[in-house]
């Protein structure tokens, strides 16, 4: 088989037991510690799970972007066929922003303060192709008007206190999608955002990653925002993935006890009036996890079995638990 | 421009300031008689001053005539030279102002690669011997290391010489000495000795800034857009990081200047330092008194010039000042 046979056989990203631990000096923090994904052309996955989950961490971890005392201890990466974890960092300085992007929470401090949008727009541009100042400016010009940024020929020329924080989010989007890569990784990036601001961008990155082909991991602690427009779910707990499969499954019928809590703190139309259940007690620290389930001491259905750590299931609706609910039950 | 006026105004409030101190202390405080005219005049000289300064006035007439000389740029007759404070100032003005730039531009272009450096990579061997180097900068008095310069480089080795200007040549009408070789030898080591201390701060000012501005999100997301490092590095951190770079050093100019005092005295520099300190040995009050004026009045200016520097590099500034 070619090359390039092989690498159109292969999903856009394949994550196998992934480690990423930050070495502290209270201890290891293993803010991801065996994580599996499958992100195929085109797909938009979820991930989600509740705040210090290890979310951005893995999303970090994609793109080669963890700083010391951290480092990826284990495990692979392959987008779209290539390994990352053993590029050369010159090679993955040369995939990143153009093969694979990323998109942070806070659009107040992704982009730099002293350089009009146009520099940072068009740096990116020639970072990764051979492109002229005034055909680069076009092309920045084209993608702020793809994001909905109004006059964007004049906008080009001004500095981000001059946006919205909405309008910035739009100017990092426009920035990942400039070279149309196979994978963009959306960290939270409407969780700073109103209400409807945060359903129209979201809507918008979805039209745009079907028309250029890009899959998208979006990162949310919300699985209500992503409900709609997923196609898969993946759902994180102390740095594991604890249930994934498509999204229409996951949602009517969770089948880990917290993914049912995610979803039952999470209020809905046709829910109105019932009171929300709650997953009771805290996101653990990393330094004192159980030995076995981690979320254990949080779960109802716990009991000496869950001492061991349990596996992920196979199948297409996958589940990290020994004792999973049943499609039957109530959600 | 609102902004610009409104900084002007506070510097002809400081100025005015320093006039009514300088008055008071020259003029009100003790006897002007005494202060003012040289101790070695016989009688008939006293009483012709006394006439010709007004001295024998009331107060207020006094201080008007004070101000009346500080606009007009009179401050009277050294003693020592007999001629105008001012004028011994200004010709001495060039040699002072050539050595505090020389030493800022040292301070500038060896401080902050150290400091980046060290903000960089701060529990590195390296990091840290440039902050215990720049520990000692700051501990290390400027006379002692000034005198140590000369031992090495003067007397032991011979390189380059230990006092005076060398050659000057006119540049825009004003003598400098670093446009000939035996007056960049003779600029380099007092330069060294007073960029030191300023050296020090700016590896201190890079590395705080380079620490603070590297953890920011946009660096992160520089990178994460695949930017060369160097990019990254000298256009993304350094932009950001010189904005309280320049404010702090700019602001600092003016100590430059008065530090130069001690520089000036060690390697005999022709400065107006070395002047203020045999005006005061010999008690030419009417030079004090100018080089006082005229170093609040340099003090304003550059403030004034580093507010409009701000304002240039940060473009947050700039759009809330226009
Ligand atoms: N630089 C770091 N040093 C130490 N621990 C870190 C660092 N970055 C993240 N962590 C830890 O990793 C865990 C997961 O963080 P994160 O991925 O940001 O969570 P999420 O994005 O799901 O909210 C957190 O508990 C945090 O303490
Ligand atoms: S393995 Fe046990 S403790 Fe863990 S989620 Fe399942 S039932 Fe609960
Ligand atoms: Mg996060």
């Amino acid at each position: 088989m070619t090359r390039a046979a092989e690498t159109r056989a292969e999903p856009t990203l394949v994550v196998k037991g992934l480690k990423t631990h930050f070495f502290t000096e209270a201890g290891v923090v293993k803010s991801v510690d065996g994580v599996d994904l499958t992100v195929d052309r085109g797909e938009i996955l979820g991930l989600v799970g509740e705040s210090g989950s290890g979310k951005s961490v893995t999303g970090f971890s994609l793109l080669g972007l963890i700083d010391p005392p951290g480092r990826i201890v284990e495990g692979s990466i392959r987008l779209s066929g290539e390994e990352l974890t053993t590029a050369a960092p010159k090679r993955l300085r040369e995939l990143r922003g153009n093969r694979i992007a990323m998109i942070f929470q806070d659009p107040m401090m992704t982009l730099n303060p002293v350089l009009k949008i146009e520099t940072q727009m068009v740096e990116t541009l020639q970072a990764h192709i051979k492109i002229g100042h005034a055909e680069a400016r076009a092309r920045a010009r084209d993608a702020l008007g793809r994001v909905g940024i109004p006059s964007p020929e004049e906008r080009l020329d001004a500095y981000p206190h001059q946006f919205s924080g909405g309008m910035r989010q739009r100017v990092a989007i426009a920035i990942a999608l400039l070279h149309q890569p196979d994978l963009i990784v959306a960290d939270e990036p409407t969780t700073a955002l109103d209400v409807t601001i945060q359903a129209q961008i979201l809507a918008e990155v979805q039209t745009l990653c079907r028309e250029t082909g890009t899959a998208l991991i979006w990162i949310t602690h919300d699985l209500a925002i992503i409900s709609g427009l997923a196609d898969r779910v993946a759902v994180m707990y102390a740095g594991r993935i604890v249930e994934t499969g498509a999204i229409a499954d996951v949602v009517a019928h969770p089948r880990h006890p917290y993914t049912h809590g995610l979803i039952g703190s999470v209020p809905s139309r046709n829910r109105r009036g019932e009171r929300l259940t709650q997953i009771p007690g805290m996101t653990p620290s990393f330094l004192s996890l159980p030995p076995g389930c981690a979320f254990a001491p949080r779960c109802a259905r716990a009991d000496e079995a869950c001492g061991l750590l349990p596996e992920l299931s196979d199948g297409p609706h996958l589940v990290r638990c020994f004792h999973p609910m049943d499609r039957g039950e109530p959600a | 421009m609102g902004y610009v006026l409104n900084r002007l105004i506070q510097g002809l409030t400081v100025i005015a300031a320093m006039a009514g101190l300088v008055f008071v202390g020259v003029y009100a405080i003790g006897n002007p008689v005494d202060m003012l005219i040289s101790p070695e005049a016989d009688q008939a000289e006293i009483d012709a001053t006394i006439a010709r300064l007004g001295l024998d006035k009331p107060l207020l007439e006094q201080f008007l005539n004070f101000v009346s000389g500080v606009l007009h740029g009179d401050f009277g007759t050294s003693f020592i030279y007999n001629e105008p404070a001012v004028r011994l100032i200004l010709d001495r003005f060039p040699a002072t102002l050539e050595l505090a730039v020389s030493a800022v531009l040292i301070a500038i272009l060896v401080g902050i690669p150290l400091g980046v450096i060290a903000g960089l990579i701060p529990d590195k061997p390296a990091g840290r011997s440039i902050m215990a180097v720049s520990i000692l900068g700051f501990s290390l008095p400027t006379f002692w290391v000034g005198m140590m310069l000369i031992m090495i480089f003067s007397v032991w080795l011979g390189w380059l010489p230990s006092t005076g200007r060398g050659e000057t040549v006119e540049l825009f009408g004003i003598p400098v000495s670093f446009l000939t070789a035996s007056g960049l030898k003779h600029l380099l080591l007092p330069a060294i000795n007073l960029a030191l201390f300023k050296t020090s701060l700016v590896i201190r000012l890079a590395r705080a800034g380079t620490r603070e501005v590297v953890g920011q999100d946009y660096i992160k997301f520089a990178r994460a857009k695949g930017l060369p490092e160097s990019r990254v590095i000298l256009v993304h951190l350094l932009k950001n990081m010189m904005i309280p770079v320049v404010t702090v050093l700019g602001l600092e100019f003016g100590s430059v200047v008065a530090f130069a005092v001690v520089t000036e005295t060690v390697f005999a520099w022709p400065g107006m330092g070395r002047l203020l300190i045999s005006s005061i040995v010999q008690l030419d009050r009417p030079v004090i008194v100018a080089y006082l004026m005229l170093t609040v009045l340099l003090f304003v200016i550059v403030n004034f010039v580093v507010d409009l520097l701000y304002a240039l590099l940060d473009p947050r500034v700039r759009r809330k000042g226009a």
